[in-house]
């Protein structure tokens, strides 16, 4: 029996219509989630680095419990599991984005932890000794220079972020794989729309990094 | 009198490491105190006591009439202080994301709520006393050395301090840089800055010190008036470090 394959180009572009209806979702999802992330980064990285250990170990453990489990199963917790807890369904995109933020958040406190030690000690020395507060040292002398050292790992983060949102296709959001999916389960070219999926993800990824490297250019004249 | 800074019986600890033993010092207002010794001597840990930057564990300091407590207490105080002392450090300290007029701005519109134009022209007025009033757009790491610290310098200074502190100001130049950096030190000793300095500038010490304080393993073995340290130092231990630094 012979067997020959061609790639089709016709039902690659046909698919792209449908696929980019998933777009909005993997943004929504990725960048809801990283912004919330942000935010979980920043409290729970600065809390891990306190002096105070009721503060500390709280923060570290959240660190390790979502750093330590993969992705796919907090997502399938969120939604399959917590409903019997709160009594309710959870939709999956508050599932995801949820996932997103939770996951991100834990990887953003190491990179707030690491950012912020990596600054020197003189640095705090210099800002406390011209009689500013220990808070006011943080945030006009410390934090702006940490986070300029931030900005390549934040932009690692973002584009694993934005990929793992691929996993959510099995709770059901309509993101890209999942458009992907059906598309495939009506047409069985799995080959070519499998290839625009990973397109479309490259285009998204590529446009963030070359945003990335922008912003880190301007930061002219600092460390 | 007026003391701007009293220590006593002042003791530190580093672990179990005993680096300022009993110390009795005061610095009277407008005096200018060289602090020499050999390295580990305790020497900048003292100086960095009395702003706070290094707690004691026993003893008094009193910093122009408010009290330091020591590790553990209350440092309600240590504010205040830190408004009225200010501090050059060894490796500068500038801040790097801030342009060198911002770096000079930054204290006195956030500590003491100066307006902005008014932080403005005091920067100006600094840069130019310091003798760069061309560099005020620049960022540190665009300076030289010597440069860079003599913004440090204006920076303190922008806080009008009463006292000023130098943790080793010189000892991360290069050797063609350190002249600058000490003219700006003796033009302040001059005007009637209360100074102490931590240095191994023998040569500044001898000009400008009102007194030179030798320590060694964290106590004061000696302390007096320049010339008579240098020339007829009482100690043999303050005999063999000026030998040392001296001799060759």
């Amino acid at each position: 029996m012979e067997f020959q394959f061609q790639f089709d180009w016709q039902s690659a572009i046909d698919s792209i219509p449908f696929l980019l209806k998933g777009i909005p979702y993997t943004l929504l999802i990725s960048f809801g989630g990283l912004l919330i992330g942000f935010a979980l980064g920043i409290l729970f990285g600065l809390l891990s680095i306190n002096k105070k250990w009721f503060l500390r170990w709280p923060a570290t453990a959240y660190i390790e419990i979502f750093r330590g489990t993969p992705i796919l199963v907090q997502v399938l917790f969120i939604f399959y599991g917590l409903p019997d807890l709160v009594g309710g369904p959870i939709d999956p995109l508050t599932a995801g984005i949820a996932a997103i933020a939770l996951n991100s958040g834990a990887y953003i406190s190491e990179v707030v932890r690491g950012g912020v030690q990596s600054i020197a000690k003189g640095q705090t020395e210099a800002g406390l000794s011209l009689g500013l507060s220990r808070t006011q040292t943080f945030w006009s002398i410390i934090w702006p220079q940490a986070f300029r050292r931030m900005i390549p790992p934040l932009g690692n983060q973002a584009i694993v972020s934005i990929k793992d949102t691929s996993l959510f296709s099995v709770i059901g959001v309509g993101e890209l794989v999942r458009q992907g999916q059906i598309y495939i389960a009506n047409t069985f070219t799995a080959f070519e729309v499998y290839f625009v999926v990973a397109i479309l993800y490259l285009a998204i990824t590529l446009s963030l990094s070359l945003m990335l490297r922008m912003l880190e250019r301007r930061g002219l004249g600092s460390v | 009198m007026t003391h701007i800074v009293e220590m006593k019986g002042m003791n530190k600890y580093f672990g179990k490491l005993h680096v300022l033993k009993d110390i009795d010092l005061t610095v009277e207002k407008g005096e200018v105190v060289v602090i020499i010794g050999a390295s580990g001597s305790g020497k900048s840990t003292l100086i960095r006591c009395v702003n706070g930057l290094e707690e004691f564990e026993s003893g008094r300091l009193d910093v122009d009439g408010h009290a330091l407590a020591p590790k553990g207490g209350n440092q309600k105080n240590l504010n205040e202080i830190r408004k009225e002392v200010g501090m050059v450090f060894q490796q500068f300290n500038l801040f790097p994301h801030l342009t060198v007029k911002k770096n000079i701005m930054l204290a006195p519109m956030k500590v003491k709520s100066t307006a902005q134009t008014v932080a403005n022209a005091t920067a100006e007025r600094l840069l130019e006393r310091v003798g760069i009033g061309n560099q005020a757009d620049k960022y540190p790491s665009q300076l030289s050395g010597g440069q860079q610290q003599r913004v440090a310098i204006a920076r303190a200074l922008a806080m009008e301090p009463r006292l000023m502190l130098f943790d080793e100001p010189t000892s991360a130049l290069d050797p063609e840089m350190i002249g600058e950096v000490l003219d700006v030190m003796r033009e302040l000793a001059k005007e009637g800055m209360t100074m102490m300095v931590v240095t191994h500038e023998m040569g500044f010490a001898r000009e400008v010190a009102d007194r030179v304080i030798y320590i060694h393993e964290g106590q004061i073995v000696e302390q007096g008036k320049p010339d008579d340290v240098f020339d007829n130092p009482e100690s043999e231990r303050t005999q063999a470090f000026l030998s040392r630094v001296l001799g060759h």
